[in-house]
């Protein structure tokens, strides 16, 4: 079943390969018929999922190679149900806004996104280290093209910056892979959890997960290289980074560092809780200078994403759901923002909001779905965001609640950064005349915008779902690593 | 009886969403009475609750969880007791007369059916605020009705200034609500629940006067309570927020959503109580307020101004109240401030659409009940006109041509100086002798308030409606059609006999209140000395403001007879200076500081190391290995390539073996 789920949109990406290069419409279609199946399986998951088993769910096993104890191994619990249904969301999403965005070569892009696609359910699913290591690697290469080709101006110098930054990361995680495997003797995951055994290299060994992982969170100060990545990349490609491929460095976290090394992880919480906090602050502050709507939503990512570290490393039961379900709520609103402003750069081709001003006059549905989404950014209570970094904070709080209270401060920080980016593009007069006559969203645009806009409802007023299809793995996660449970 | 409950929220929500979907095929009168009978409903609602719970106090569980992890539960619950029910029926006995005000005063906007959705989502918010049984709830609508507020102040967006007065406010208001996070954050940690019945419980077992933990909770709570309910020194964002429209400033920002603060400190009064040292904090906060505010009322010119800071300072008597621990004359005042503030912004509201008569009135014919002055984009309180049709100074001699909106604005005016038999009177005097018996600093700060108010409120009707008019638009200023006049009617008619909710002797309001709030809180017996006092000094204050004010302005231009104070008139105009502060030092610090770490740290600093460290490998390696193609991505290939190989390399070693 996992197996099918994460090879059904390769099999898409084939066909589409396939397709003779005139047949756009039948590519554009095929990629998002893909998607949609994946995404309806993935309901199947969730339906079949058994919410008070802690354990891995859907395992699929096979030898692969023996002598080293790899093995292709899969499997779906509480902490990565989420984030497989959040990808088999977003990408039809990002498939269904490609068709502005994305003109010319494509067979290639389509083929690359579902490619994507594949590479991060593998990412989310795998419970072999070594298999693990080939799909995250495998997620870099289809990014990189997506910002290389169909990108902005500096498409290649941005690209370049992400690659290297994200590959000299996984090179020492690859290390530290190896490591384990061959002194574990085993690459299974849960094996060597199970083993418990305290390496007595555990600190070298953390630092080089954690490098990796940080590197993709981003978490300060590895951010800069997101920026640039999100300002060059085309709009769908800006979906998938941010909403998918930043969660596989947060989940990595919770998989390898906490789960295999939880001595060490104890040691490195409060210096990872600080770089957090600095994070949600550092990032809200820069994000309040930017004069690119698009770099603008990039830092709120560095912002946002620290809110998830810090819950991570509270290493309690609130803190990890809530980090759990941020993630989820990022993709949601980070997502939606960016959707946001790509339909606005396809218009008018600039990202400057000192050329925009009362738009939403001019585009009033448009204005109000943008309002939506800051305020689902903001933490509006009633909305998703909210929900994830109280309970968050919560977690924190519990942890050292010096910290919670610095990275509380990071709520002011959001409405100052984010009603300013609205009030420069949405409120007061325009201060372009290029602004005038521009048409309000149509249909496509919006359908591509609601179901994140629904989920955002859903989870800020019925969290509950979300909560207890992740309690029990949490809770057997920290017991078997020894954390306090609260 | 569950359902029952949560209808007074459930019927606006069904207005709101109805007009948000369906109000572009809907006419003014469809919208506008759709909303309003919405609010209507749930005011009867809330009325039929009163009379078949006789006040609760009851739990309504919906068993609906809402956020529930680990320990940490919260359910959709709400508590229906004499607190909520007075604080409802308020909330939708004010707001639905607004309401019907609204359809007059919003006609012919082009984003009529949008005002309707926002005060609609305002009454849902705000009864989430008072009926909600836990704090994190009660948060909910605690920042939802701040939406609301943001949405209608910058309601007519495309001046900038509005957009921005709504951002300070939001802004300002979530300053106070990272401390009122903190303070539940604490709550949850140290009683490991946030529903108020097992909090106030829990509080009681522990037995202790000025435990820390509970000083800070109640401090980091009252936080909170100095954003949303405008206490020194956040108070800055309610004189802006009067860009909104008139009704939005009667409504949130007098009579309903800034009282928030107020009902959460008696809502969670048993922590406040077991926390004197904070009570202490709060009434001396309040009482500066009510002093601050109340001096810089003095000076004002622009009508609207005028009363916000009126507001600022009437909810500094609120507030000092609660401090002092006398929640029923705090909710007392509460209550009849609802209603005479509400009259008085309205007939304001009244006051301007005559002003701006003039400069419409060529494009409108006259109807009734229908000045329509307000055209979007070009909103009427812009400053677009070349008179400000809400500076006092271009008023004067509006009595004749406004006499009712001059009769109702008296008695608002009368009322809030604190004049027999007016609502304002019975319960302002209950806070003043309060704090006569209980802290001497308060009482005096209270009774230079005092003083103010009557001063300041008789200057605003001398020089709106007295003396010969000063401009042109108010020579022809005319009075407001019937859909303005009569909520201010009935508001003015509350206004006069809403002293009767607590009157000295009958006391219904104490005897209500107390299974809430205890016998400690009710009010002390009538002060004869006290009344007699403060109703002289107010006779004596409004007579002042009438002969110095009487002839003082005989053209627009004319010098205030308080410039004659100099630098301390300069201090007040501008006051205190505080929001000049938070604008030129900590915003401009701030806007520095981003600046700076965007322009310099982060692209110097931290790319700068990132780009540093790969260009040296490139070089290095370059120099190294002299197999420079001049084409930097292909080091990036390369490097995957080495991993494929890596890979390979183990895959086939094995497969070897």
């Amino acid at each position: 079943m996992l197996s099918v789920i994460i090879f059904l949109p390769l099999v898409g990406a084939v066909l589409v390969a396939l397709l003779p290069r005139s047949a756009t419409a039948a590519m554009r279609i095929a990629a998002l018929v893909f998607s949609l199946a994946t995404f309806a399986l993935s309901v199947a998951l969730l339906i079949g999922f058994n919410n008070a088993q802690s354990g891995y769910q859907y395992v699929e096993s096979v030898d692969w190679i023996k002598t080293y104890g790899i093995g292709y191994k899969l499997g779906m619990d509480g902490i990565s149900i989420w984030l497989v249904m959040l990808t088999t969301v977003i990408f039809p999403i990002a498939i269904l806004s490609s068709t502005e965005a994305i003109r010319d070569r494509q067979k290639e892009y389509y083929a690359l996104v579902l490619l994507m696609e594949t590479a991060t359910l593998g990412v989310f699913l795998a419970l072999d280290m070594f298999l693990f290591y080939v799909f995250w690697e495998f997620a870099l290469v289809p990014m990189y093209f997506i910002i290389g080709m169909w990108g902005g101006e500096k498409r290649i110098y941005a690209t370049m910056k992400f690659f290297v930054y994200t590959m000299a990361g996984s090179l020492l995680m690859l290390l530290a892979i190896l490591y384990v495997g061959f002194s574990g003797g085993t690459f299974d995951l849960t094996a060597l959890v199970a083993k418990n055994s305290a390496w007595a290299a555990s600190v070298p060994l953390f630092l080089a997960f954690a490098i990796a992982f940080v590197i993709k969170v981003p978490l300060f100060p590895f951010h800069s290289w997101l920026p640039d990545a999100h300002t060059e990349a085309p709009t769908p490609g800006s979906v998938i980074l941010a909403a998918v491929l930043l969660k596989m460095g947060a989940y990595g976290l919770i998989r390898f560092n906490l789960a295999l090394f939880p001595e060490a992880s104890r040691l490195f919480a409060p210096l990872m809780m600080i770089l957090a906090v600095i994070g949600i602050l550092y990032g809200a502050i820069v994000a309040f200078a930017q004069t690119d709507a698009k770099r603008l939503v990039a830092y709120s990512s560095v912002s946002h994403m620290g809110y998830i570290v810090l819950g991570i490393f509270s290493m309690n039961a609130l803190g990890l759901q809530g980090a759990l379900l941020q993630m989820v709520n990022h993709g949601i609103s980070t997502g939606g923002l960016f959707l946001i402003v790509g339909y606005l750069y396809e218009r008018r081709h600039t990202r400057e909001m000192a050329r925009f001003g009362g738009i939403w006059g001019k585009m009033p549905l448009y204005g109000t779905l943008a309002l939506l989404f800051v305020l689902s950014s903001v933490g509006l209570p009633a909305l998703n965001g909210f929900v994830g970094e109280f309970v968050i904070l919560q977690g924190a709080f519990q942890a050292n609640w010096v910290w919670a209270a610095f990275a509380s401060l990071g709520m002011i920080l959001s409405a100052v950064y984010l009603l300013t980016f609205y009030q420069k593009i949405f409120l007061g007069e325009s201060r372009d005349t290029a602004n005038d006559g521009l048409r309000d969203v149509n249909t496509r645009e919006v359908v591509t915008v609601v179901p994140l806009l629904v989920l955002a409802l859903v989870i800020g007023l019925y969290s509950l779902p979300f909560f207890s299809a992740m309690g029990a793995s949490v809770t057997n996660l920290l017991t078997v690593a020894g954390l306090a449970v609260k | 009886m569950q359902l029952l409950v949560i209808l007074p929220i459930l019927f606006p929500l069904v207005g709101l969403l109805i007009n948000a979907f369906f109000g572009k095929h809907m006419s003014e009168g469809l919208i506008g009475g759709l909303a309003s009978s919405m609010v209507g409903l749930s005011f009867l609602v809330s009325a039929w609750l009163l009379f078949t719970s006789g006040g609760g106090p009851g739990i309504v569980d919906l068993s609906i969880p809402w956020i529930k992890v680990g320990t940490l539960d919260v359910p959709f619950g709400f508590l229906i007791d004499q607190l909520s029910l007075t604080m409802m029926l308020i909330v939708t006995g004010v707001g639905g007369l607004i309401h019907i005000y609204s359809i007059g005063y919003m006609h012919g906007d082009p984003r009529f059916q949008r005002f309707f959705v926002y005060m609609n989502l305002f009454i849902a918010s705000m009864l989430v605020l008072v009926m909600a049984d836990s704090f994190l709830l009660m948060f909910v609508g605690w920042e939802l009705v701040g939406l609301c507020s943001y949405l209608l102040i910058g309601f007519w967006f495309s001046n900038i200034h509005n957009a921005e007065a709504g951002r300070k406010a939001f802004v300002v208001n979530r300053i106070g609500d990272v401390g009122f996070i903190l303070g539940i954050l604490l709550i949850f940690v140290t009683f490991g629940t946030l529903t108020f019945p097992d909090v106030f419980a829990k509080v009681q077992a522990m037995n202790a006067v000025n435990a820390p933990v509970v000083v800070a909770i109640t401090l980091l709570l009252f936080v909170g309570a100095t954003g949303k309910s405008a206490q020194i020194p956040l108070f800055v964002w309610l004189p802006d927020a009067m860009a909104g429209p008139t009704p939005v400033s009667a409504l949130i920002h007098a009579a309903t959503m800034v009282t928030a603060g107020i009902y959460m400190m008696t809502r969670a009064h048993v922590l406040y109580v077991a926390a004197p040292d904070t009570q202490t904090v709060v009434a001396l906060v309040g009482a500066l307020t009510a002093f601050l505010a109340g001096s810089v009322a003095l000076t004002q010119f622009d009508i609207k101004k005028v009363l916000a800071y009126s507001t600022i300072s009437q909810l500094g008597f609120m507030v000092a109240a609660a401090g002092m621990g006398a929640y029923v004359s705090s909710v007392f005042h509460l209550a009849t401030h609802a209603f005479f503030k509400a009259l008085l912004f309205l007939a304001a509201g009244s006051v301007i659409h005559g002003m701006e008569h003039l400069s419409k009135g060529e494009e409108e014919s006259e109807r009734s009940g229908a000045p329509g002055p307000h055209k979007a984009p070009a909103p009427a309180h812009s400053g677009e006109h070349t008179v400000d049709p809400q500076d006092m100074r271009n008023m004067g001699g509006l009595r004749t041509r406004m006499p009712l909106t001059f009769v109702v604005y008296c008695i608002g005016g009368l009322a809030l100086a604190g004049m027999p038999p007016f609502a304002g009177f019975w319960s302002k005097d209950e806070i003043v002798s309060a704090a006569l018996a209980r802290n001497p600093l308060v009482f005096g700060l209270l009774a230079i308030s005092a003083i103010f108010t009557a001063f300041y409120i008789g200057r605003q009707l001398v020089m709106v409606f007295f003396g010969k008019p000063r401009s042109e638009e108010a020579a022809h200023a005319v009075e407001s059609g019937s859909a303005m006049t009569v909520p201010l009617v009935f508001l003015a008619v509350f206004a006069t006999i809403a002293g009767i909710l607590n009157l000295p002797g009958l006391d219904s309001l104490s005897h209500w209140l107390v299974p809430v709030v205890g016998q400690a809180a009710e009010a002390l017996p009538f002060n004869i000395g006290v009344a007699t006092l403060f109703t002289v000094l107010a006779l004596v204050m409004l007579y002042g403001a009438w002969a110095l004010y009487r002839s003082a302005y005989v053209k627009a231009g004319d010098a205030d007879p308080l410039t004659r104070l100099g630098g301390l008139y300069t201090f007040l105009l501008r006051a205190w200076f505080v929001d000049w502060f938070f604008q030129n030092v900590i915003v401009k610090l701030f806007y520095a500081g981003s600046t700076f770490l965007a322009r310099v740290l982060d692209i110097g600093g931290i790319d700068g190391t990132v780009n540093g460290v790969g260009i040296m490998v490139r070089d290095v390696s370059a120099s190294l290995r002299k197999v420079q193609t001049g084409l930097v991505r292909s080091y990036g290939l390369m490097m995957l390539l080495g991993v494929v190989l890596v890979v390979a390399y183990f895959v086939l070693s094995a497969s070897m073996r």
